[in-house]
């Protein structure tokens, strides 16, 4: 078990799988066939992205380095949100980009009944260390256990 | 963040509850990145990402509507990314069906909002809204709320406006309270290039492809291009600037950057050189094998690989004026060359309606017209984004449109190969 400490952009703590980007997340391509045809486990459809794609979102422990793509990115992680299909917390290893920024905070400024704790600047040490299907554990103050 | 006494007031709620969230979501929107202050929003026009009335974006215009009808509207107009539908694109009884029923069946309400929010006017629907013929030019230093990746690097690197990768939903919020935070590429030190690019290529790079290395190399970095000025030359007129769409576009989609310099070229790089590249930037060397490495790892997804393209789509950023023109050309000379008098496959040119209005007026538009090339305004990656059209075998020589959605890219020549003769070669 290791524990990393980052910066805490939404607060809140929860314990989820990982899933593990290892390159930037396309948030639109990522999460648009999902948000378009009820795909309730928001399965990645960016096939651009070999770790992701075809993988659960929804609900997992999104450990990536950044967003990148289209500025409807912000938009759609707020849409993923307000339906339920967000994931159960986003851990970024490097500070966090605009467009997350946006979604993250869209959704805690909007949404009452929402939470996806996010949480940046947990390193690249996290980023290499962390794998699919490790059990994270967000806690207050931007610690994150992975075991 | 220190606010002045008429933002803190805002965001006390002295202008409502819902301005006040506006206020909050800026300021905790420039607290991520340790802004300091929100300055003033200066351009002329915003420009928003938005423009489709998808039905999977409820909670967006559920946001919007709580905007109107609390009267947070700004008086900054502004112009919208593409319309998703145009009935002169091709589309089966069943595509269309899904279209209007299923996924676009909110765009008529949609729109309605979007002139209650303040539309520049009803052709101001493109992701190209800087060109001259739509008139939403922003000025050198002009600090902008815009989103539209690829309009906010174009504004960035070639007009040497100021504006963060904003997302949708912070573009209008921004326009709204009148002000966004300082941080990123709104900062001297944020437009500075952390990665210096060095381009040693044979020829002309491929706009597209160029882009897409460079995107997917610095990822959200500001670049430094040195040696693209001995192919494009030293003067920003329309056949550059229309390449930097292209390359840009490519840039941000296949990445996220949001700046780039071109030495000789970008008005910042004119102006400043060297001075900026930040010390210790990194190098990347681009040269044919690169662009032909990078070429190559782009994944088809198509579930026969060797199927006919039943569709060509051309215009992801949409097209400029000069491009319909030049292309109109080069069509021509093609089909002539391969003893056809239309194209081969269904080929569909996009353009903003202003500059589709300005082309129409020009004999080219006939002459296109003749070619069996059928023009519209409509965003190819909407009309992409539905399962129906993602079986399709499409093709295009954007390297946006390649990376959200199954269309398959190839390169210019080769896409002027296809539609007039058939076949890759």
């Amino acid at each position: 078990m290791r524990e990393f400490k980052g910066r805490v952009i939404a607060e809140g703590t929860v314990s989820a799988d990982a899933v593990v980007s290892h390159g930037g997340l396309n948030t639109l391509a990522s999460f648009q066939k999902a948000l378009q045809f009820g795909d309730k486990n928001a399965t990645c459809g960016d096939q651009n992205n070999p770790d992701l794609y075809g993988k659960q979102m929804a609900g997992k422990a999104l450990c990536l380095p950044m967003t990148i793509g289209s500025t409807t990115g912000g938009l759609v992680l707020y849409c993923a949100c307000a339906m339920k299909r967000q994931p159960a917390c986003m851990l970024f290893s490097k500070p966090i980009d605009s467009l997350a920024a946006a979604g993250s905070i869209l959704a805690d400024v909007w949404l009452d009944d929402v939470s996806m704790p996010v949480v940046d600047s947990l390193g690249d040490e996290f980023l290499e260390y962390v794998k699919d299907g490790m059990k994270i554990t967000v806690k207050e103050n931007g610690v994150v256990c992975v075991e | 963040m220190i606010l002045t006494n008429e933002q803190q007031e805002i965001l006390n709620g002295s202008k409502g509850e819902v301005l006040a969230k506006v206020m909050k979501t800026m300021v905790k929107y420039g607290e991520a990145f340790g802004a300091e202050k929100l300055v003033p929003v200066t351009s002329d026009y915003n420009h928003l990402v938005t423009s489709f009335g998808l039905k999977m974006m409820t909670p967006v215009f559920d946001l919007m509507q709580q905007l109107i009808d609390a009267g947070a509207v700004s008086t900054q107009k502004f112009s919208v990314d593409p319309r998703p539908l145009d009935k002169n694109v091709p589309a089966n009884f069943l595509q269309n069906f899904i279209f209007h029923n299923f996924m676009y069946s909110t765009q008529e309400s949609y729109e309605k909002q979007l002139a209650e929010l303040g539309l520049k006017d009803d052709k101001a629907f493109t992701c190209t809204c800087y060109m001259n013929e739509v008139g939403n030019t922003p000025k050198k230093g002009d600090v902008l709320s815009w989103a539209e990746s690829s309009a906010v690097v174009y504004a960035n690197s070639v007009l040497g406006a100021r504006c963060n990768r904003n997302s949708g939903i912070i573009d209008i919020m921004g326009s709204v309270v009148g002000y966004v935070p300082y941080f990123g590429l709104l900062t001297d030190e944020g437009r500075k290039a952390t990665w210096t690019v060095e381009i040693k290529t044979t020829k002309k790079p491929e706009a597209q492809l160029l882009g897409s290395a460079i995107g997917m190399k610095v990822m959200e970095a500001v670049p430094y291009i040195k040696g693209l000025d001995k192919w494009l030359g030293t003067e920003l007129n329309d056949e550059v600037r229309t390449y930097l769409k292209d390359f840009g576009a490519a840039t941000a989609s296949n990445g996220a950057v949001g700046l780039y310099h071109i030495e000789n070229l970008t008005p910042e790089a004119v102006e400043l050189g060297d001075s900026l590249v930040c010390e210790n930037a990194q190098v990347y060397v681009i040269d044919d094998a690169e662009l032909e490495r990078v070429y190559k790892n782009y994944p088809v997804i198509w579930k026969n690989a060797n199927a006919k393209p039943k569709l060509c789509f051309m215009g992801c950023p949409h097209m400029s004026l000069q491009q319909l023109k030049d292309w109109t050309d080069k069509v021509e000379k093609a089909l002539k060359e391969a003893g056809n008098s239309k194209v081969v496959i269904p080929t569909v040119f996009t353009a903003a309606p202003n500059v589709l209005e300005e082309f129409s007026k020009t004999e080219y538009a006939a002459r296109l017209k003749a070619t069996g090339i059928i023009t519209s305004y409509i965003c190819p990656l909407m009309y992409m984004n539905n399962p129906l059209c993602g079986k399709m075998p499409v093709i295009t020589s954007s390297n946006k449109l390649r990376t959200y959605t199954t269309a398959r890219y190839y390169t210019d020549d080769e896409i002027l190969m296809q539609i007039t003769k058939g076949g890759n070669k």
